[in-house]
């Protein structure tokens, strides 16, 4: 039988290094596979998050030969065999053990979201072409891979002002919901950070769910902010009237 | 020794953070109850997430003629009339209301023409009844009741995996656990327990459920003294991927079926005229697993041992809108487009329709404080439950279950917990490390499989569930010995270990009541006694912890009101 060999980052918050793997290949088999595979027969302590395996719960997310991924779609036979493949964790977060990151910031970030807030008295009639948009960005599956290649908060470190790709998904799914009659704009620009999106569109590329997160999210967003905080006829109004 | 542990203190503790745990924290946090929930994965993650068709609710919008008694009508017969009549009465007539409240917490199902809700046709149900969002409607849900919780303020501990129900007398008052990022320990103490922890599918070896899913909610209701119910009843989703072997047992959703699937044999025939010419491929999901088993076994299967499904007769592009992950799943895992070729399906554990035993109207089980909602309670799905069913299930008694311990804690003014029980919970948890050179956990949970996948399948006979009891026993005993390495940190081989006590118990109870009923009903199947029995079906098999032994008995059905039991006889 075939077999593949891997470098999987095994350490905790103290450190650690690549612990060397070698794994028969079955046919179809996914990276997910390799790494129970592991469990089962090398390193029963390998710490490793997964649920669904299919693609839906977005728990197993790592950086496989560097990529940002989900281990449980990202297919063996898609990998050069001739070398190591090797399996890190998420980089943006802290390590808690071998390919598990402490991803609570992000728990902490979606609390400061302006909830859902209907019209009242309405009678509940949507139709398909008003939720179209929103729908996109309620497939988001939270396996905060979006979070981990983009630049503000991987290299930056920004996490106390930004909140990342993944909650301006959310919020766009709030804003864009035809019953909504909250405005999210300011705690956008205060709270969320939006303006600090220089829109690379690394998110983009890396969502397992193919959600058009800076064209259909942020950049709607960012125009709203626009609208409401920069919009010169506006300003103008307000200097006149001496409001803020 | 004494125990290191943190303490928190609720009204509600809430296991599980599903569709039936987080509707049950929403219910009892509108008590004004101080509500927490322990889940053993990440917040948003539960299995819940996983499920795709809808939510089978009365609504009405698409057929006009359906209403709350088809519904009921529907659950009974696909549940061979095994169920619990009240639970089903309850569950058809308030789950629309259910998916409304939804709905006005953010929810955005598909829509009809005219602006409401869409609902699609589903196996067992009359009308098209099924409210979705394409194939995602799972996460739809459990997103919507996560934003809700979180805006009212629950307290979620995630990655927190409970491993004992602590007691105070007769009542639980608690529940001991451990939180897998450090291995540090922590005891819940609680006026009232709901478990909302779902089902076994783990314990078998072809599956759609993940690891999660080891039966420990019912292990611990059990430990506790509460009975199990219908445990014999397992449902085998007719269709789960089956090539390439690593994505074996993955989920292929009903709704391809509902949307016009069609089912065909290697020799290209409808092989469901066969077995249910009326319904065809929206028969129940127990007959048209069977029907798939038996045509494979009898060499009409396909190249890797299923069923082809094929949708690819629609247009390309109303496939991928209304089945965008089964699109997406069978394009990157399986190579195959399928709005151009046939999938490849086969039977797959899926749901258990059994579980803890508990009162219609509230939710409660057998031992005081302790209340029980979703897949880890049994009575709405009787012997087999319909596809759609569950979603409502989750929202209808995991409210209810939430009301009813909100309201009894509210009458319990304080309780107590011995230290004995926390340091025996304790040891029991750091047993693993201390044996040295015992066997490797994952091991036994593979041989667990094997067991249960060959002798407790989908046909059983009375030699196979013997021998099935054996190798139990012997598996407990190697399980008994099991030990673990490395550290207490984030460490998976020490959670299996615990696991598999939890899944063990389960299967037993599951061979043990599929051994003692002697006819074929619904999803149980014995080769050795085909058909329906009249005698076993007015009797749910129950299964209780007495002194230290596992003991079965008999309990009436509760029998249908007058008016109820001419809704579902048979029309000619």
């Amino acid at each position: 039988m075939p077999e593949a060999i891997f470098e999987v980052f095994r350490g905790d918050r103290q450190g650690g290094q690549p612990a060397t793997y070698r794994v028969p290949i079955a046919p179809g088999m996914v990276v997910l596979d390799a790494l129970h595979h592991i469990q089962a027969h090398q390193a029963p302590d390998l710490a490793v998050r997964w649920n669904c395996k299919a693609g839906k719960c977005g728990s197993c997310s790592a950086e496989v030969n560097g990529r940002p991924r989900l281990t449980c779609k990202t297919r063996m036979d898609a990998l050069p065999l001739d070398k190591p493949i090797t399996v890190q964790p998420m980089k943006a977060f802290p390590v808690i053990k071998d390919l598990v990151t402490d991803v609570s910031w992000n728990y902490r970030v979606n609390k400061k979201i302006p909830p859902f807030e209907p019209r009242s008295g309405s009678d509940w009639k949507i139709y398909q072409e008003d939720v179209d948009r929103a729908q996109e960005f309620r497939k988001c599956i939270e396996c905060f891979l979006c979070q981990n290649v983009c630049h503000v908060l991987r290299e930056h470190e920004e996490m106390k002002q930004f909140a990342g790709p993944r909650f301006f998904v959310r919020v766009a799914g709030l804003e864009m919901h035809p019953l909504d009659t909250k405005s999210r704009t300011r705690v956008l620009k205060e709270e969320l950070g939006l303006g600090l999106c220089n829109i690379t569109k690394c998110c983009t590329e890396v969502c397992p769910e193919e959600i058009h997160i800076t064209d259909n999210a942020i950049i709607p967003l960012k125009e709203r902010v626009v609208d409401e905080f920069y919009d010169p006829v506006l300003m103008i109004v307000r200097k006149i009237r001496g409001a803020t | 020794m004494t125990t290191e542990y943190e303490t928190h203190e609720h009204d509600v503790l809430i296991i599980g953070a599903g569709g039936a745990g987080l509707r049950a924290a929403l219910g009892a946090l509108a008590q004004g109850a101080k509500v927490g929930v322990v889940c053993k994965s990440l917040l948003g993650k539960a299995h819940t997430v996983m499920a795709e068709g809808g939510i089978a609710a009365a609504m009405a919008n698409v057929d006009h003629a359906d209403n709350w008694r088809t519904h009921f009508r529907d659950t009974m017969r696909g549940g061979k009339m095994l169920n619990n009549w009240r639970m089903a009465q309850i569950h058809a007539q308030e789950a629309p209301e259910r998916v409304r409240e939804l709905e006005q917490w953010g929810a955005l199902f598909d829509r009809t023409q005219d602006g409401q809700i869409l609902q699609r046709a589903f196996g067992g149900h009359t009308f098209r009844r099924l409210c979705h969002v394409g194939d995602r409607t799972g996460l739809e849900m459990i997103r919507t009741l996560q934003d809700r919780g979180v805006q009212l303020g629950i307290d979620v501990f995630m990655e927190c995996t409970v491993t004992r129900l602590l007691k105070d007398g007769d009542r639980v008052a608690g529940a001991f656990g451990y939180w897998r990022e450090q291995g540090r320990f922590v005891v819940f103490r609680a006026k009232s327990i709901v478990m909302a922890t779902g089902g076994i599918g783990k314990a078998w070896k072809i599956t759609s459920n993940s690891w999660e899913y080891t039966g420990d909610g019912m292990a611990l209701a059990y430990n506790a003294g509460a009975e199990l119910m219908d445990m014999e009843f397992v449902q085998f989703h007719p269709t789960g991927m089956v090539w390439p072997p690593g994505v074996q047992g993955i989920l292929v959703t009903e709704a391809v079926r509902g949307e016009g699937g069609v089912l065909r044999n290697k020799l290209g025939e409808r092989f469901m005229e066969k077995y249910d010419p009326k319904k065809m491929e929206l028969s129940t999901r127990d007959v048209v697993a069977r029907a798939i088993y038996t045509e494979v076994r009898e060499g009409r299967g396909t190249e890797h041992g299923g069923a082809y499904l094929d949708i690819s007769q629609k247009p390309a592009d109303y496939v991928k809108k209304k089945l965008p992950s089964m699109y997406h799943q069978f394009k990157e895992l399986a190579d195959v487009d399928i709005t151009k070729e046939p999938m490849e399906v086969g039977p797959t554990c899926h749901y258990t329709m059994g579980g803890i035993r508990v009162d219609a109207e509230t939710a409660k089980s057998s031992v005081a404080g302790l209340f029980a909602a979703g897949e880890a309670a049994a009575g709405l799905h009787g012997a087999n439950r319909l596809g759609g069913n569950s979603l409502s299930d989750l929202l209808v008694f995991g409210r209810r279950a939430g009301l009813a311990a909100a309201e009894q804690a509210s009458k319990i003014s304080n309780t107590a917990v011995d230290s004995g029980q926390i340091e025996e919970a304790a040891r029991e948890m750091l047993a693993p490390f201390e044996r040295k050179d015992g066997e490797n956990p994952y091991t036994i949970h593979r041989d667990l499989q094997e067991t249960m996948q060959n002798l407790v399948g989908i046909f059983r006979d009375k030699e196979d569930l013997i021998r099935a009891l054996e190798e139990l026993e012997k598996l407990k005993e190697r399980a008994g010995r099991v030990s673990v390495e490395g550290s207490r940190l984030f460490n998976p081989g020490w959670h299996l270990a615990q696991d598999l006590q939890a899944m063990l118990t389960v299967s037993v109870a599951v061979t043990r009541s599929a051994l003692a009923r002697e006819e074929s009903r619904g999803a149980h199947s014995r080769i050795d006694y085909p058909g329906l029995n009249a005698a076993w079906g007015t009797k749910n098999n129950v299964i209780v912890h007495e002194g230290s032994a596992m003991m079965l008995r008999q309990s009436p059905v509760p029998e249908l009101p007058i008016d109820l039991k001419q809704l579902v006889v048979d029309e000619k």
